[in-house]
C-alpha cells in the first residue's frame, strides 16, 4: 500500500495555520473561516480514501491487517536507538484520523457560526488548526518519542484554547492549571519512555510491539522493587496517559477547561485529546498485555473503573451544563480504560480492546453532538446554567432532537450507536470481573440519568421568561449538529471487530442479548427516574437532595478534590518546601555572591585615593620605589 | 681632572644636587618650577657623566658625548615641556597642578 499521500493529511492544518497565524490581520474572517474549513475538508477526504483503501482494498494479508510506516531518521543516538519522524498505518491509527477529522471539519464548520462576530475569529481557526495537526501527528506517530512530542504539541493548543477568552480571570486559570496538571503527567510519561529506550533500546512501535520481539520476551531480565523495570516505565506512561485523559485523580483540569470556547470543548476535551491517553495504551497494548502478565492492565483497568463511577456521581449534581458533559466524558473515557484493562489479545479474547476502540469512536460522535448543542442552547440563551433555561424544545427545534439522539446513544439505547459499543464493553468486563461488570452496568444507568436530568432540563421543564426571546442557530450550526446526529445513529452498525482488534486478525462479535437486555433496562430506569424528576417541574429532586444532605453538598462540590490540590500545593508544599528552599537560596547562595561583590566593592572604596590625581603623589611613589629598588640592587643583592 | 678635588666629593656634590632637584619636584605646585627641578636633576646626571669619564677612564670620551647629547634632549624635552604648559595654561589660566587633578578615581 502506498502511503506517500498520507503525509498530507497533517501538512494542510499545518499549512493553513501558518497563513492564518502569519496573515492575522490581513485576512477577513469571512475568508480565514473557509480557508479553515477547506483545508479541513481535504484532510478529511484524505483520511476517509486512506481507510477505504486500507480497510477494504490493500491492507489485508493473509486476513491479518498489515500495519504500513514511512519514516525518516530524524535524531540517531544509537543503531537502534533513534527518534524517527514519519506515519504509522494500522486500524487504530487509520480509525482515529477518521475521529479526529470527522469531529474537526464538523467543529470547523460550527465555529463560523458560533464565533461569528469575535474579534479573534481568524486566531480561532489558525490554533485549530494547529491543533488538528498536532492531533494527526500524534496519531500517526511511528514512536514513542515522534508521539511525545505532537503530545506536548495538543497540551499547548489546548492551552491556548482554553485561555482563548483570555480577558476572562477564569479563563486564564483554567488554561493554566490544565497545562501543568498534564504536564505533571506527562513528566512520568517522559521518564517511562526513558527507561524504555534504556532497557529495550529502541522506541519504535513495530519493534517494541511485537509479540516475539526482545523487548517483550526479555520483560523479566532487569527487575527494580519487585517489579519489571518494563512494568514501571508502562506504569509511568500510564500516568501521563491518565493526565492526558482526565482518569483520577488528575482529572481536575478537564471540568475547569469548559472555560474554553464550546467548539474547543468538543473537539479537544469530549472526542479527540481526551482519548489520547486511551489510544496511547492502545498503541502499546501488546507490551501493556505481555510484560508481567498484564499487571499494569489491571491498573488501568481499576483506575479507570474508579474514574467512571466518581465522575459518573459528580455529573449528576452538577449545574453548568457544559461541566455536566465535561464529567460524563470523564466517566465515558474511564469506561474505555476499563475496556482495555480487561481484554485479552488472542481473538474473542481481545474483545476489550476491540471495545475501547468502539467506545472511542462512537463516544466521539455522540459527545461532539452533545457539546455542539450544548454550545447551539449557549449560543441562545447566554447561560451556561441550567437554571437559566427550560421549556427550549419550542424555540429549537433542531437542537432538540439532535440532543435528544445524542444522549439516546450515550445512554444505551438501541439501536443507537452508544448501545453497541457500551454492550461490548460490558461483555469484556463480565468475562473477566464481576465487580467490574458491577461499576460498569451502575455507571451506565447513572449516565442515562444525568444525560436526560441535562436533556429535560435544557428543553423541557419549567418554562423560563427569557430577556431576549432564543431562537434556533444558524444553519453553519445545525448542519454539523444534523451531520454528527446521522453519525450517532449509524456507527454504530459497523462490524468493528471485524477490522480493528489487538492481534489484527478480526473476528465476529456476537450480541450478548443477556448482558445488553440489562444494560439496556438499567438505561431506561435512569431514563424514568430522570423523566419523574425533571421533565415536570417540581421539587422532587430538591426534596432528594435535602434527604442525601452531606453526600449532595460533597458531590456537588466535587468531592472537594480541587480544595485538597490547593490545600498539598499552596499549604503544604508552597509553604513547607517551596518557601524554606526560597529563602535558602536567596540568603546562602545569592547571599555568597553578593557578599563576594560587596567586599570587593569596599576594599576598592578603601583604596581607590591612591589614584590620586595629584602629579607630585605619583612622583613620590615613582622615586620611593626607586631607591627601595637602589637599596635592594646595591645592599641586599651582593652575592 | 681637577687638582685637589677627589671623585668622592664631586660625587656628594652631584648627589646633594639631585635630591634638590627631587626634592623641588616633589614639593613645587607651580609647573614651571617643577620644569625646573627637572632641569636640576639632569644637570647632576650630567656632571656625574663628564666626572666619571674623566677620573676613571681618562683617555676614553663617551661619557662626555653622552652627555652632550643628555643636554640636546633636554633642551627639546624642555621646548616640549612649555608648550604643554602654555596650552594647559590656555585652558585652565593657571599653571598649577592642583588645578590639574581631574584625572583621578
Amino acid at each position: 500500500m502506498n502511503i506517500s499521500y498520507l503525509f498530507l493529511i497533517p501538512i494542510i492544518p499545518l499549512v493553513v495555520f501558518l497563513v492564518l497565524g502569519i496573515f492575522n490581520k490581513k485576512i477577513k474572517p469571512a475568508v480565514s473561516g473557509w480557508i479553515g474549513v477547506a483545508g479541513l475538508a481535504t484532510s478529511t477526504i484524505l483520511s476517509f480514501y486512506a481507510a477505504f483503501q486500507y480497510f477494504f482494498v490493500t491492507g489485508k494479508l493473509d486476513g491479518a491487517y498489515q500495519t504500513f510506516t514511512k519514516k525518516t531518521v530524524w535524531l540517531n543516538f544509537t543503531d537502534t536507538l533513534h527518534i524517527d519522524l514519519g506515519i504509522l498505518i494500522d486500524p487504530i491509527s487509520i480509525m482515529m484520523l477518521i475521529v479526529v477529522s470527522t469531529i474537526s471539519l464538523m467543529v470547523h464548520i460550527y465555529s463560523r457560526g458560533y464565533m461569528k462576530e469575535d474579534p479573534g475569529y481568524t486566531k480561532f481557526f489558525a490554533f485549530l488548526s494547529l491543533f488538528t495537526f498536532s492531533m494527526y501527528g500524534l496519531v500517526l506517530a511511528t514512536n514513542l518519542f515522534q508521539i511525545y512530542i505532537f503530545w506536548e504539541l495538543v497540551g499547548v493548543s489546548s492551552f491556548l484554547l482554553i485561555g482563548y477568552y483570555y480577558t476572562k480571570n477564569s479563563a486564564v486559570a483554567a488554561a493554566k492549571k490544565a497545562f501543568i496538571v498534564t504536564r505533571f503527567a506527562d513528566f512520568g510519561f517522559l521518564i517511562g519512555i526513558l527507561i524504555i529506550g534504556f532497557y529495550t533500546g529502541t522506541w519504535d512501535f513495530e519493534t517494541l510491539n511485537n509479540p516475539e520481539g526482545a523487548a517483550i520476551a526479555n520483560w523479566a531480565s532487569t527487575s527494580f522493587m519487585g517489579l519489571s523495570v518494563l512494568t514501571w516505565a508502562l506504569i509511568l506512561i500510564f500516568i501521563g496517559g491518565a493526565g492526558k485523559s482526565a482518569m483520577f485523580p488528575l482529572h481536575i483540569w478537564l471540568p475547569d477547561a469548559m472555560e474554553g470556547p464550546t467548539p474547543v470543548s468538543a473537539l479537544i476535551h469530549a472526542a479527540t485529546m481526551v482519548v489520547a491517553g486511551v489510544y496511547l495504551v492502545a498503541r502499546l497494548f501488546p507490551m501493556y498485555y505481555f510484560v508481567e502478565e498484564g499487571f499494569v492492565l489491571n491498573i488501568v483497568a481499576y483506575v479507570g473503573a474508579f474514574s467512571s463511577l466518581f465522575a459518573a456521581i459528580i455529573a449528576i449534581t452538577q449545574t453548568d451544563i457544559k461541566r455536566v458533559l465535561a464529567f460524563s466524558t470523564m466517566s465515558q473515557i474511564g469506561y474505555m480504560m476499563m475496556a482495555l484493562g480487561v481484554s485479552g489479545y488472542d481473538g474473542h479474547e481481545g474483545v476489550g480492546y476491540m471495545a475501547s476502540m468502539f467506545h472511542l469512536f462512537t463516544h466521539a460522535m455522540f459527545k461532539a453532538l452533545l457539546f455542539l448543542g450544548a454550545g447551539s442552547v449557549i449560543h441562545a440563551v447566554h447561560s451556561n446554567y441550567l437554571k437559566d433555561m427550560g421549556g427550549l424544545r419550542k424555540h429549537m427545534p433542531i437542537t432538540n432532537i439532535t440532543f435528544l439522539i445524542a444522549a439516546l446513544a450515550i445512554a444505551g439505547v438501541p439501536p443507537l450507536a452508544g448501545f453497541w459499543s457500551k454492550d461490548e464493553i460490558l461483555v469484556a468486563a463480565f468475562e473477566n470481573s464481576q465487580f467490574l461488570y458491577s461499576i460498569g452496568i451502575l455507571v451506565a444507568g447513572l449516565t442515562a440519568f444525568y444525560m436526560f436530568r441535562l436533556y429535560f432540563g435544557i428543553f423541557w421543564g419549567k418554562e423560563t421568561n427569557y430577556a431576549h426571546k432564543p431562537k434556533e442557530s444558524p444553519r453553519s450550526m445545525t448542519i454539523p449538529l444534523v451531520i454528527l446526529a446521522i453519525f450517532s445513529i449509524v456507527v454504530g452498525f459497523i462490524p468493528f471487530s471485524e477490522y480493528v482488534t489487538a492481534d489484527k486478525l478480526g473476528f465476529v462479535a456476537h450480541l450478548n442479548y443477556p448482558l445488553a437486555a440489562t444494560a439496556v433496562l438499567i438505561g431506561l430506569i435512569g431514563i424514568i427516574f430522570a423523566w419523574i424528576f425533571y421533565k415536570k417541574e417540581n421539587d422532587l429532586a430538591e426534596r432528594f437532595a435535602n434527604a442525601f444532605g452531606i453526600f449532595y453538598r460533597w458531590t456537588s462540590n466535587k468531592f472537594y478534590f480541587d480544595e485538597l490540590y490547593l490545600f498539598i500545593t499552596r499549604k503544604l508544599i508552597f509553604k513547607r518546601i517551596s518557601a524554606p528552599i526560597a529563602y535558602f537560596d536567596k540568603k546562602f547562595v545569592d547571599g555568597t555572591m553578593e557578599g563576594i561583590g560587596n567586599k570587593t566593592l569596599v576594599v576598592a572604596n578603601k583604596i581607590k585615593g591612591i589614584q590620586s590625581g595629584k602629579v607630585q603623589d605619583y612622583a613620590f611613589g615613582f622615586i620611593s620605589g626607586v631607591v627601595v629598588l637602589a637599596i635592594v640592587f646595591i645592599y641586599l643583592w651582593t652575592n | 681632572m681637577i687638582p685637589g678635588i677627589s671623585i668622592t666629593e664631586i660625587l656628594t656634590l652631584t648627589s646633594i644636587l639631585f635630591f634638590i632637584g627631587i626634592y623641588g619636584f616633589i614639593t613645587r605646585t607651580n609647573l614651571i618650577s617643577m620644569l625646573i627641578s627637572v632641569e636640576i636633576i639632569l644637570n647632576s646626571t650630567v656632571i656625574n657623566f663628564v666626572i666619571i669619564n674623566k677620573y676613571l677612564y681618562p683617555e676614553l670620551l663617551q661619557g662626555v658625548v653622552y652627555s652632550l647629547f643628555i643636554i640636546a634632549v633636554a633642551a627639546a624635552e624642555t621646548a616640549l615641556a612649555v608648550a604643554i604648559i602654555i596650552n594647559l595654561y590656555k585652558q585652565i589660566s593657571s599653571v598649577d597642578v592642583k588645578e590639574t587633578e581631574t584625572l583621578k578615581y
